[in-house]
């Protein structure tokens, strides 16, 4: 049985244009796909990973484009979809950029501050991301 | 009028930040306006122009190569170099040896070559502005 593993996103939009997604996500798609046991708090600039609607201009040099920018919104949606991965966002954060909860991708949960303190100890392996 | 150079210095690696993506913004901008691009990578932005970079699929957008179509930055920058002599400018886009030689990326994509911090103080010297986009 995999470790139950909860992983605190706070990294946010680094290098998502190159990449076309974000890099930690990615790898916790995969690793769920492997076999892996994950668990995703969004904190930080990072909560607007979540946010609906969202998308980036794709990237134009000369007569090169970029033909598949990153849809961060699409990519949060998959992990809790397609990948069964739950996905929260720290209220705080949350709030202290504006963002109305209706606006996140559904099936995002909120989780405040001290209750995450608390949730740390439901888990085996706690990342920081 | 006289011709506009700008030089710029690039310090970050590809696939790390979102500088290079800023970075190729401004330039392609410039490069369009006919401007001179004198371009100096240095450290990790010495990789930028590397031949050996391949595109990937993405297993988990569930897209095959063509799909993904991912970038690379040898394309952006051979890209660069097409755009400035289309519009009139030029780029001359030195990749500092010493960091090339550290990364084992010696192998540039035309229109880009091989040189030393020397490259760079001649580029402020002869610019009409400099840019410089650090790492952080």
């Amino acid at each position: 049985m995999a470790k139950k593993t909860l992983n605190i996103v706070e990294s946010a939009y680094r290098a998502v244009m190159e990449e076309q997604d974000d890099t930690i996500l990615w790898l916790l798609a995969a690793m769920q796909g492997a076999g892996a046991d994950h668990t995703v708090v969004l904190r930080g600039n990072a909560v607007n990973y979540a946010v609906t609607g969202q998308q980036a201009i794709p990237l134009k040099v000369g007569a090169w484009s970029q033909t598949q920018p990153p849809r961060m919104d699409r990519d949060v949606v998959d992990l809790i979809e397609n990948r069964k991965i739950p996905v929260y966002a720290v209220e705080e954060d949350v709030a202290e950029r504006g963002i109305e909860p209706s606006e996140l991708v559904p099936g995002v949960q909120v989780v405040g501050r001290k209750a995450l303190a608390n949730m740390m100890g439901d888990y085996v392996v706690v990342n920081h991301w | 009028m006289s011709k506009t150079t700008i030089a710029v210095a690039l310090m970050d690696a590809p696939y790390e930040s979102e500088n290079l993506t800023t970075a190729f913004r401004i330039l392609d901008a410039a490069a369009r306006r006919g401007y001179d691009l004198n371009v100096f990578a240095y450290e990790g932005a010495s990789a930028l122009a590397f031949t050996k970079q391949v595109p990937h699929p993405n297993p988990v957008h569930g897209k095959n190569l063509a799909e993904e179509n991912h970038p690379t930055t040898k394309d952006q920058v051979a890209a660069l170099v097409a755009a400035a002599e289309a519009s009139g400018g030029k780029v001359d886009w030195i990749n500092c040896g010493m960091c090339v030689d550290e990364r084992g990326v010696g192998e540039f994509v035309p229109g880009t070559r091989r040189g030393s911090p020397a490259d760079f103080h001649a580029f402020v010297e002869k610019s009409d502005n400099v840019l410089v986009i650090p790492t952080k």
